[in-house]
């Protein structure tokens, strides 16, 4: 859900600038290239400019044909030059921006792979895709056109100004005073539209997170009758938002104006101080006529460059928000010890020293204390063991931190104290990816890609065979329903499956973890949309597939975990309770009454 | 299509106009200015006329001040017309989604949507506020500029009666061909946020399977696509202007030999060559200009496009055939209905559902998961429209009903709870916005929410998070009961809604649901038969057809999937 933390302001533009040059810097040929053939085409059109005086004096006033042949050919040929290089440069400068742009987004996706979860916990959807979509693209269409663009212009403006100094050094004292002057202007007016662009980012994500909220709300808002009251909201935030925008862009598009304007005031200045100079004698008309060619020429390239200050600047603070999710810190594996295999059915832990011990799906906690939020403990001081081929249940209401513990097993968050040992080793010891690979978890929340049935169910094991697959999917009781789909297992699925049940959702997950096949089976509710004459269905199934195994089962329905080896009633984060069922029920305690609860039934 | 855009101009069109002239006389002054500077050097230095130089000085500074005004005007006004028509085409956007039966939100996806809400538009906006001053100037130059160089010399204007075509070719090539590839690239971006939309709500999946380097190989793939699409559309895009170069030299050098020749026999002046030049610069940067917009304007028809999607599309649940009724008991009656979700469908969900629910009866549902037991109740309110047969209210066909007052009547706790961002309060007000706190506490009450909001720490007040997330599951199950019958119903569905409320809770609400609403028709889904087996009539369904109506006894004795379901669950509690 994309709800927006509020638009940060960039801080660090010099990092980003560096950032950005690094990941140029792998196409630094083909950059110089382009530089070069910008100065090609840049060169070109000034020379065309410079050369037509010459061209008209010596060859067509004295009526010279061939000579003027001979000329035109001469800037024919630069011409064409020029054109060329605009056209290869402009080519080239795609390449090279679609080049970096790619990389700067396989880079990105490579990075979020290996942030901790704790960070999608911290950062909604929406803004983590707006790296990917939004400033991505600022990068990009900046680098597409201002890059060269800023060369062209910088060219054109030295380029002319040191014409002027040539000329006349007081007068080009008046150019430059207004070129000041128009910097200071671009500078502050910069300014100015930047923080109502700062509040337009702002409103605009906070009309994304309603239109999101309703859209995704539609059933009860109609069910509601809701629609009334909603769009007032909308179009209070909706006005808002046009007021906001409609300042922001009305101060940064009169820079464009104002810049015109100035030059023209440039202008009469200088055609003023001009005249009065060629009148005392201190300067001759065919001066005069080419300085004020070139006093008209000095606002183009500073107008041009206006134009692209928005890209660059918008551009830079993308870069800025994309190269600071790339410095957020990975996940930490500092662990050494591998997951190996011994034969077809067994795998063993190996350190570094080539020691193995055996995987055996042997769990314990010791004194286990964590919190997602420093200060907040969702678990306090837990100790448990699972041996291995144990299935050992988690009961307990919603908050009391069932999920956190399976959370921990598998190092989607880190302890703040205590110990969680695997076959006798520290976890923090067992390279992260390994650990994971030796445990299969079906989570709460299905998740599916956009992909064939197949494809989802193999996600357990990429290799699994066709018979594996279909071999899963019966353990998990969803065979049937598959067969029954048009295209059966090659049916395809978009957006996470929307066209399946919650239920048939679930059956798929269940089955993807059959298919991986591993030593440590975690199931958290993973049934809980399931009917309960399926669950029993499957429950054959999954038999079949714990076998052997160690299980850890969160569930909201007792018939579900009955059959534990262990049932651990959790509340507060604290064990209430733990013992077998029949322990527990003669226990009388929190177990006993839940389990009245249900017992009503009869 | 563009017509079709503007039409949401609105009260903003004026503006268009305002920035329109502005921009117009802006030029036009531009245009004086050279021409005020030309008489400072032939009659001021020549004459040697101080006082006429500061004059015409004078003369060009308020040219350059009127120019700055009407730039600023026209800056302004264009900002106000281009997000004026951009909040305009938002609220026409959101209020047609509103309008959206779910087969049409089906048909997009809610992340689209907002897409189409808002960067669409804004591409639009931005296209508009930043087109306006170059399509009003370019033409504006072009035909002053055109007119000037004709009165100069109008046998050598006739190259650009040469250039003219061959450039507007070379656009129009550039344009038709770019605008597929644009298409395509639009193509490849939805494949690649696609995939990073996957990752970033499975992460944990990714994680616990360990297929980071999977994923990674994947979006390589798409990103790689990515590049290719767009380096053909831009590289294309980009040729625009080296084909204006081309062109625009191609015309300096036929000049300057046609007009070379011309002033050898004497057809003309070398100032008048001079000035001819200058113009021909001037055209062809209007023209420029104007190619820049058709780009511009070939890139957001894209987003347009999207735009005009939503507000095209045809709603299928609508009010034909409503006439001034309410639901005045709650009586339904389902004759023969079929349905399915999308008409090409091959299957129906439901098939031949028949059924007579009584007004203030209580209705068990219970059945397989993918049984369409949702279905079934979701026709009810018309969250979407029966494919055949009859669906009766109080004898009456629910087509017949206007919707806000059909939906008013019926309550209906879903499945899948959506509380929304704002206090415990507001969005129990959602049942009926002027509830008082007497209405409110008795519904909690009936709803078994009372207890814990009273031991909340800001009871009423208290944050709910976008989605709810600050009460769990079971809590946000009671808040949305209680919510449903603020409503005041005549019809209450509960579809599943109390699987995470612990039994014994259950119990009490099914009790005061009774005692307190005896007269509302309440249709209930399960999955645990204790939920249903006090109701008056119980139905069982599998793959959308009905295998038996009774009270829990009837279907107990005679019912075999019934039977089943029932000794799954008694089973699980019995050992």
């Amino acid at each position: 859900m994309a709800r927006y933390t509020g638009y940060k302001r960039p801080k660090n533009t010099k990092k980003a600038l560096e950032e950005l040059f690094r990941y140029m810097g792998y196409h630094k040929w083909l950059l110089l290239i382009v530089a070069l053939l910008v100065l090609i085409s840049t060169g070109a059109n000034v020379a065309g400019t410079y050369l037509l005086k010459p061209v008209i004096n010596d060859f067509i006033l004295p009526g010279d044909i061939r000579g003027l042949i001979c000329a035109l050919a001469g800037m024919g040929i630069m011409y064409f030059c020029g054109a060329l290089s605009t056209f290869g440069y402009n080519r080239l400068m795609v390449k090279t921006s679609q080049k970096v742009v790619g990389d700067i987004r396989r880079d990105l996706f490579a990075h979020v792979q290996k942030l901790p979860l704790k960070y999608f916990d911290a950062n909604t959807h929406g803004e983590l895709m707006s790296r990917f979509t939004n400033d991505v693209d600022t990068v990009q269409e900046a680098l597409n056109n201002s890059f060269t663009s800023v060369i062209q212009n910088s060219l054109t403006l030295a380029g002319t100004v040191i014409m002027l100094i040539v000329l006349d050094r007081g007068m080009a004292l008046i150019v430059i005073g207004f070129l000041l002057i128009m910097f200071a202007f671009i500078k502050w007016n910069g300014k100015r539209s930047k923080a109502y662009y700062d509040r337009q980012q702002e409103y605009l994500a906070g009309i994304n997170g309603f239109a999101e909220e309703m859209v995704a709300g539609q059933k009860v808002e109609k069910i509601f009758n809701h629609e009334e009251e909603d769009m007032k909201v909308f179009r209070e935030k909706n006005e808002a938002l046009r007021k906001v925008s409609t300042k922001a862009l009305a101060y940064s598009s009169m820079m464009i104006p104002s810049i015109v304007s100035l030059s023209y005031g440039c202008y009469a200045v200088s055609a003023c101080a001009g005249g009065l100079l060629a009148i005392a004698g201190r300067l001759d008309l065919g001066t005069l006529a080419a300085y004020l060619v070139y006093v008209r020429q000095s606002a183009m390239p500073l107008n041009q460059f206006t134009q692209q200050v928005n890209f660059i600047l918008s551009a830079l603070a993308g870069a800025e928000r994309i190269f600071e999710m790339m410095e957020e810190e990975p996940e930490t594996d500092e662990g050494t010890v591998r997951l190996v295999r011994v034969d077809r059915r067994q795998y063993a832990w190996e350190d570094e020293a080539g020691n193995r011990t055996l995987l055996r799906g042997d769990v314990r906690f010791e004194n286990v204390v964590f919190g997602y939020v420093p200060g907040k403990k969702v678990l306090d001081g837990i100790s448990l063991y699972a041996k291995p081929g144990q299935k050992i249940a988690f009961v307990g209401s919603t908050g009391a931190g069932k999920t956190t513990i399976i959370n921990l097993i598998n190092r989607f968050y880190e302890i703040e104290s205590g110990k969680i040992l695997y076959d006798g080793i520290d976890i923090r010891k067992i390279r992260k990816d390994d650990l994971r690979r030796s445990l299969a978890m079906v989570i709460q929340d299905t998740h599916l890609f956009t992909g064939t049935i197949a494809d989802n169910i193999r996600y357990g094991r990429l290799d699994a065979t066709d018979e594996e697959v279909v071999k899963a999917a019966k353990l998990a009781n969803a065979d049937s329903f598959i067969r029954r789909l048009p295209d059966g297992y090659k049916t395809m699925l978009y957006s996470d499956g929307s066209n399946l049940s919650q239920g048939q959702r679930q059956l798929l997950a269940i089955a993807r973890a059959a298919v991986a096949h591993p030593p440590v089976l975690i199931l958290d509710e993973a049934t809980s949309s399931v009917d309960t004459r399926t669950e029993r269905l499957i429950e054959k199934g999954m038999d079949a597939i714990m076998e052997g195994r160690t299980v850890f089962v969160i569930a909201h329905r007792l018939s579900t975990v009955r059959n534990s080896k262990a049932i651990m009633v959790l509340e507060h984060g604290k064990i209430l309770e733990r013992g077998n069922h029949e322990e527990l029920l003669a226990e009388k305690g929190r177990y006993y009454q839940l389990y009245n609860g249900m017992y009503e039934l009869e | 299509m563009l017509r079709r855009i503007f039409s949401y101009s609105g009260k903003y069109k004026k503006y268009f106009v305002f920035a329109a002239l502005c921009i117009t006389a802006e030029s036009l002054f531009e245009l004086l200015i050279p021409l005020i500077m030309a008489d400072i050097v032939d009659v001021g230095v020549v004459t040697g006329d101080r006082a006429y130089i500061f004059r015409q000085g004078g003369l060009m500074v308020t040219a350059a001040l009127a120019a700055l005004l009407l730039g600023i005007g026209s800056a302004r006004f264009a900002a106000v017309a281009g997000q004026g028509i951009g909040a305009n085409l938002r609220e026409a956007e959101y209020a047609k989604l509103q309008q959206f039966s779910f087969a049409n939100v089906d048909h997009f996806q809610i992340s689209s949507l907002v897409t189409r809400m808002t960067s669409d538009v804004t591409n639009i906006q931005n296209s508009i506020s930043g087109g306006m001053r170059p399509a009003c100037r370019g033409p504006v130059m072009l035909i002053a500029a055109t007119g000037v160089a004709f009165s100069i010399n109008g046998e050598l204007a006739v190259v650009f009666l040469v250039a003219l075509p061959v450039l507007a070719a070379c656009l129009w090539l550039i344009i038709t061909h770019v605008r597929p590839l644009y298409a395509k690239m639009q193509g490849a971006i939805d494949l690649v946020n696609r995939i990073i939309q996957e990752n970033l709500t499975a992460v944990r999946v990714v994680k616990a399977y360990v297929r980071g380097d999977h994923e990674i190989e994947k979006f390589n793939e798409v990103n790689t696509n990515l590049q290719t699409q767009s380096e053909r559309a831009f590289k294309l895009a980009m040729t625009n202007m080296a084909a204006m170069q081309f062109v625009m030299y191609g015309t300096i050098l036929s000049i300057l030999w046609f007009g070379g020749r011309m002033i050898d026999t004497g057809g003309m002046q070398v100032g008048e060559l001079t000035g001819f030049l200058s113009y021909v610069l001037q055209i062809l940067n209007s023209l420029m200009m104007i190619s820049n917009i058709f780009l511009m304007l070939t890139r957001s028809l894209a987003s347009g496009k999207r735009i005009v999607e939503i507000l095209d599309e045809e709603i299928d649940i609508t009010e034909d055939q409503a006439e001034d009724i309410r639901v005045e008991k709650g009586e339904i009656e389902f004759r023969h209905v079929w349905f399915k979700y999308k008409a090409e469908a091959e299957e129906y969900v439901l098939s031949d559902i028949d059924l007579h629910i009584r007004a203030g009866q209580t209705i068990g549902i219970v059945g397989q998961t993918g049984s369409a037991k949702t279905t079934l109740v979701q026709l009810i309110p018309r969250l979407y429209d029966i494919s055949s047969g009859e669906l009766l209210i109080d004898g009456i066909p629910v087509q017949k009903y206007p919707l806000k007052h059909l939906r008013d009547s019926i309550a209906m706790v879903l499945q899948k709870n959506t509380l929304f961002s704002g206090t415990l309060r507001e969005n129990l007000l959602w049942g009926d916005k002027d509830a008082s706190q007497k209405e409110i506490e008795e519904a909690c009450r009936i709803a078994g929410a009372d207890e814990f909001i009273g031991r909340l720490e800001k009871g009423y007040d208290t944050e709910m998070g976008q989605g709810g997330v600050n009460v769990s599951g079971g809590q946000k199950q009671r808040i949305c009961i209680a919510r449903a019958l603020l409503k005041k119903p005549k019809v209450l569905i509960m579809d599943d809604s109390t699987s995470a409320v612990d039994t014994a809770t259950e119990a009490r609400i099914r009790e005061g649901l009774a005692e307190k609403l005896p007269g509302v028709t309440k249709i209930i889904i399960a999955q645990r038969i204790s939920s249903v087996r006090h109701a008056d009539q119980i139905v069982v369904l599998e793959e959308g057809k009905i295998r038996g109506i009774g009270t829990h006894e009837e279907l107990l004795e005679g019912n075999e999937i019934y039977q089943e379901i029932y000794d799954s669950q008694k089973e699980g509690a019995d050992l």
